[in-house]
């Protein structure tokens, strides 16, 4: 019998009333990279907690490469493992120090925590921050020393909250080609929880799709993708995934209406019924409408405001609701409240069918 | 106003005149609050970090207690203690009454809600999610709790200061289990007390200089450590 990295058979947990994972079994294999894929609330967290063996599950078993943990072996298990939390954490010390916590819990040699702590902060392209105080860093800096800190542990199973929920493009560049990296030339197994379409479109090699504490479907990217469309009315809570019917115009780009009143041109051909997904960074958000050679341009209102640190995250209700991701300083720029009128420019090439 | 400065220019003399009484009352108040609040800090914390981590029914009613015990005046404190170590009391067979041990023990009692309570508040405005990163990087349940003391010892110092600074700068105890006997239990309170009764002012003002002297110096060099700290 194959064994496998990590395993949860039949794992329940419930927080009062509260079921936060419901029944799930779940395998991950030695080298690969998996994807939870959910809205807010989904179960992704818990589950990845659990895994992390920071939280006890309510019911259902967890494996760690075919040994079941118990009371007893936990703390043992727990080093097989290592968890990047979505809210960057870190000790107010040093970077260095920051990455040597684990290490010097497990009693590795001085020489060899200097070898991993160099070899971490080069991976997350932070080489010659060691003596720089962590907690003192960028937003996006702070969570690459939070990956290079599990990073230098080299577990066998790295498991990522979210890693590029908060971070500016470049950032989640940088982190993306990390997690490819040591996947790929270590072999170290992954676990990412994301809710960016794209991101687990591109990194992972198997897909898993969770709603409402359940899984709901998994497979590789291409037969989830594949299928999603089906499933997606299930799954609204997903950031700016629209469904709907696609026709050709006149002038020959495809236009998806997505109800409310709201058409979508794409460049993609489609006909019928499909969903869309346009990733919140590339919508230009402006409080007047300008000239532009963008084909989508919606007007809206403001109806919920996210502070991310540097960034601000909108809802913006235009006949559908749009997240669009703003940095802090075009938000303040912009004097916006909730209810602010608004107007939404996106091009017909940055919509993806799903 | 004149017998006031007389008063105080006297005392400056005394105290730089080198007595060797000005200089035992001070080392024997600062061994007594310092083992104090080391006594403290050992029961104190663990009960701090239990009240800031753990949730249970009637959480409030005994963080409300620690609360309203940081009040509790000292002459009270002293004279239940005095109840319980006299000959006839309780724990009378210690024969601990009157002895250095006592103040220590009275004034540990003094300070520790006052540790419990900004200690657990210290606590509590860490990241809650420190333990869990503790744990997720190898560390068991006590090296975690250590990294969330750790992460509070700005505020735990705080707590330090002002319990220690309590417990130097009261009277009621040291005089009612003390009994203020010299080369053995006076300290700079009751020195204080004893000598203004008396009418030797300048020896008083003297040891109140002094007290004062300790208050600012240890609450400043504590702060001082902890802006470093900081800034590092």
């Amino acid at each position: 019998m194959m064994a496998f990295v990590a395993e949860m058979r039949g794992v329940t947990k419930t927080y009062g009333e509260t079921t936060a994972i419901d029944s799930v079994t779940f395998r991950v294999s030695e080298g690969e990279i998996v994807g939870l894929l959910g809205a807010n609330g989904s179960g992704k967290t818990t589950l990845l907690k659990t895994l992390a063996l920071i939280e006890k599950p309510t019911k259902g078993e967890v494996h760690f490469r075919g040994v079941e943990v118990t009371q007893k072996n936990a703390q043992q298990m727990r080093l097989y493992t290592t968890m990047v939390f979505q809210k960057t954490t870190l000790f107010s010390q040093s970077v260095y120090d920051n990455i040597a916590y684990g290490l010097r819990i497990r009693k590795i040699p001085r020489g060899e925590i200097d070898r991993r702590v160099k070899t971490a902060l080069k991976l997350a392209m932070l080489e010659g921050f060691e003596r720089r105080q962590a907690r003192k860093l960028s937003g996006g800096e702070q969570q690459r020393v939070a990956l290079a800190r599990a990073l230098a542990l080299e577990t066998k199973l790295i498991l990522l909250d979210e890693p590029t929920a908060n971070l500016d493009p470049r950032n989640v560049s940088v982190v993306e080609n990390v997690v490819e990296t040591v996947n790929r030339d270590f072999g170290q197994t992954i676990v990412m929880a994301t809710h960016n379409m794209f991101q687990a479109r591109k990194l992972p090699k198997r897909i898993v799709l969770m709603d409402n504490g359940r899984i709901m479907q998994a497979g590789s990217p291409a037969e989830v993708f594949g299928q999603l469309s089906r499933t997606l009315a299930g799954f609204s809570a997903l950031e700016n995934i629209l469904t709907g019917e696609a026709g050709v115009s006149d002038g020959g780009v495809t236009v998806v209406d997505v109800g409310g009143n709201v058409h979508v041109e794409m460049t993609q051909a489609a006909k019928g019924r499909v969903s869309v997904f346009i990733s919140p960074e590339d919508i230009i958000l402006s409080v007047a409408r300008f000239a532009s050679s963008a084909r989508n341009v919606f007007e809206g209102r403001v109806v919920e405001i996210q502070d991310q640190g540097r960034l601000v995250k909108l809802k913006v209700y235009a006949g559908k609701p749009f997240v669009v991701q703003i940095t802090k300083r075009s938000f303040i720029e912009m004097c916006l409240i909730l209810g602010s009128n608004v107007y939404l420019t996106f091009k017909a090439s940055s919509v993806q069918i799903v | 106003m004149t017998s006031i400065i007389d008063g105080i220019w006297k005392a400056l003399q005394l105290i730089f005149s080198g007595d060797p009484l000005i200089f035992e009352i001070t080392v024997r108040s600062l061994l007594i609050s310092g083992m104090a609040i080391s006594l403290a800090l050992l029961w104190g914390i663990p009960i701090a970090l239990f009240l800031a981590t753990r949730n249970f029914r009637g959480k409030l009613i005994v963080k409300g207690f620690f609360a309203a015990m940081i009040g509790v005046p000292t002459v009270g404190l002293g004279l239940v203690l005095f109840l319980i170590f006299s000959k006839g009391g309780p724990l009378g067979f210690l024969h601990l009454l009157y002895t250095p041990t006592l103040i220590v023990l009275g004034e540990a009692v003094l300070i520790t809600p006052i540790v419990v309570s900004l200690g657990s508040r210290a606590i509590e405005d860490v990241d809650p999610e420190v333990m869990n990163l503790a744990r997720t990087l190898g560390a068991n349940e006590a090296k975690a709790s250590i990294a969330l003391l750790k992460e509070a010892s700005n505020g735990i110092a705080i707590a330090g200061i002002a319990s220690f600074n309590r417990a130097v700068a009261e009277l009621g105890i040291a005089q009612l289990v003390g009994g203020n006997i010299p080369d053995k239990t006076e300290v700079l309170t009751t020195g204080i007390a004893l000598e203004t009764a008396r009418g030797n002012l300048e020896l008083s003002i003297a040891w109140t200089i002094i007290l004062l002297l300790v208050v600012f110096g240890i609450t400043l060099a504590t702060l001082a450590v902890n802006s470093i700290r900081r800034r590092r």
